[in-house]
């Protein structure tokens, strides 16, 4: 294992708040996108009262 | 092979086949995603001058690399659209635009919180910063075009001239960034990476780029079969659709 | 014909004479307010002084753009003008042109004057003006395609500044940049020929974008 222990791979040689930093927004980025596009599918999909089977 | 490519531009074809592969492209995704994610933070090594920070390097490389490459991908289908008139491939590039501004801002994002702990400085003037900022100003004009106006192959097309000219403009800009960054050296920081990167860092690099594209790829086809529901609402296919009858 | 569509804009424009005004007091005052936020002091003003005039005349240049088109668009002019059997990209060059007299000319005639209030040395007013001379059309070529695309559109106005400053970036950095590198010592030639060749291209290019744009927006 390349890390001693959870805090260390935390605090990531003490630069933590910025790989955190940088890691949190893209996941932020990528939930986001993802929840906003399937939003939109799904709404159309109901307004226009589709019966397909939805891959997702 | 005798395949008819024609007929996968028609939209409806298309919309069944993309519903056909968006979860093949997710799963690809997911999968790189893991395997990127172990090797840049348990198989990488430390960097010997940055320590742990440079590990944003994973995120940051890949999502400068989307930002451009999607930009010209979305020129490409949309001069496509407008030069023969296809409206499958101008819907492709308005479905594209969204996920490229948000690969630029994460670019920006993670540049910023790579470049405090390294230059001591959230923002610098560097050449490819700044350029990457005017693109992302591109995709927002592109995007803000496209939703003023009401009329979806009017939208197309004029989103297809402002997606070419910023192509044309692309590389004269970044050209002249540069220039003007040289110019003034006093302020510019140099971004040289150490000249021989662990080939592990190499590899994790192009495992999270080919994720960030498998990904883009699955977001585009998801985005493309809503916009072809839009503007197809009122067709026989999308009517079948309604009544239940299946067809795949 | 080119001729005629420069001279019959610029009979317009002279009809309506505090259009014209607008955008050279427009540009008089941003320049004049900046000292007011930056404070007095004159060596900070001097290096300052290109930027603050060439980002106002960018803003100026954009401003005018809206009426490039839209009075003919009102008024049913322009549909005759693409129905007529005249090559519309000349046509596009001749309101281009006519735009460039009317609000670039002025800017780079009071341009000097401006440059005084910042004590720039008459070497550096000399390069300002000849680079807002070079740079100016470049902005009224690129501002037409915005204005095209733009054209009839809810809160247009807007939308145009979106889309057209991005792409005045390399004119305002080597625009601004002649007169930094004559001020240092060094050549501006460089700056200058580049700018000839934004010139160039965007003669060559522009009016054809332009063109192809109005035929879409007219629909």
């Amino acid at each position: 294992m390349k890390w001693e222990s959870l805090s260390a791979f935390i605090s990531m040689g003490g630069y933590g708040l910025y790989v955190w930093g940088s890691y949190g927004v893209a996941l932020l980025c990528v939930v986001g996108e993802i929840f906003l596009v399937k939003k939109r599918f799904r709404t159309l999909h109901k307004e226009l009262g589709l019966n397909e089977k939805s891959s997702i | 092979m005798a395949i008819n490519w024609f007929k996968y531009a028609s939209p409806a074809t298309f919309y069944f086949l993309a519903g056909r592969m968006i979860p093949f492209f997710t799963v690809v995704a997911v999968l790189l995603l893991l395997v990127g994610l172990y090797i840049s933070f348990f198989v990488a090594p430390t960097d010997f001058q940055q320590s742990e920070a440079y590990r944003i390097i994973f995120i940051h490389v890949p999502a400068a690399w989307m930002s451009m490459f999607l930009y010209l991908i979305m020129a490409f289908w949309a001069g496509i659209g407008l030069a023969f008139n296809t409206r499958l491939s101008s819907m492709v590039a308005s479905a594209i635009a969204p996920t490229g501004a948000m690969f630029t801002f994460l670019a920006l994002w993670t540049g910023a919180w790579w470049g405090k702990p390294m230059w001591g400085a959230w923002w610098v003037w560097d050449a490819r910063l700044t350029s990457e900022l005017i693109l992302l100003f591109l995709y927002i004009g592109f995007m803000s075009l496209q939703a003023a106006i009401d009329d979806p192959r009017r939208a197309d097309k004029a989103g297809a001239i402002i997606a070419l000219v910023g192509v044309v403009n692309i590389p004269i800009i970044y050209f002249s960034v540069q220039w003007w960054n040289t110019l003034h050296q006093g302020a510019s920081v140099s971004l040289v990476q150490s000249p021989k990167m662990a080939t592990a860092m190499l590899t994790g690099m192009l495992i999270m780029a080919l994720a960030a594209w498998m990904y883009s790829i699955a977001m585009i086809l998801i985005r493309t079969r809503s916009i072809i529901l839009e503007r197809e609402s009122r067709t026989a296919w999308v009517s079948e659709l309604k009544e239940g009858v299946t067809r795949s | 014909m080119i001729l005629w569509i420069i001279k019959r804009d610029l009979l317009l424009a002279m009809r309506r004479r505090a259009d014209v005004l607008t955008t050279l007091f427009f540009f008089i005052i941003v320049v004049s307010l900046f000292p007011l936020g930056v404070g007095p002091e004159m060596n900070t003003l001097r290096i300052m002084a290109p930027g603050i005039v060439w980002v106002a005349a960018l803003l100026a240049s954009m401003l005018a753009l809206g009426r490039m088109f839209s009075g003919d668009y009102t008024d049913g002019t322009l549909e005759q003008m693409l129905l007529s059997p005249v090559s519309l990209s000349a046509l596009v060059m001749g309101k281009a042109i006519a735009h460039w007299l009317i609000t670039g000319v002025p800017l780079v005639l009071i341009a000097p004057v401006l440059g005084i209030q910042y004590d720039l040395p008459a070497e550096s007013l000399m390069v300002l003006t000849l680079s807002l001379l070079m740079g100016t059309p470049v902005l009224s070529l690129i501002g037409a395609i915005g204005a095209a695309l733009t054209l009839g559109l809810r809160g247009g106005g807007v939308l145009v500044s979106l889309l057209v400053l991005p792409l005045y970036v390399p004119v305002l950095i080597f625009g601004a940049g002649a007169v930094e590198a004559s001020a240092a010592g060094l050549g501006f030639e460089a700056h200058f020929s580049l700018l000839g060749a934004f010139l160039l291209v965007s003669v060559v290019c522009s009016p054809w974008a332009t063109a192809a744009s109005l035929r879409i927006s007219m629909g």
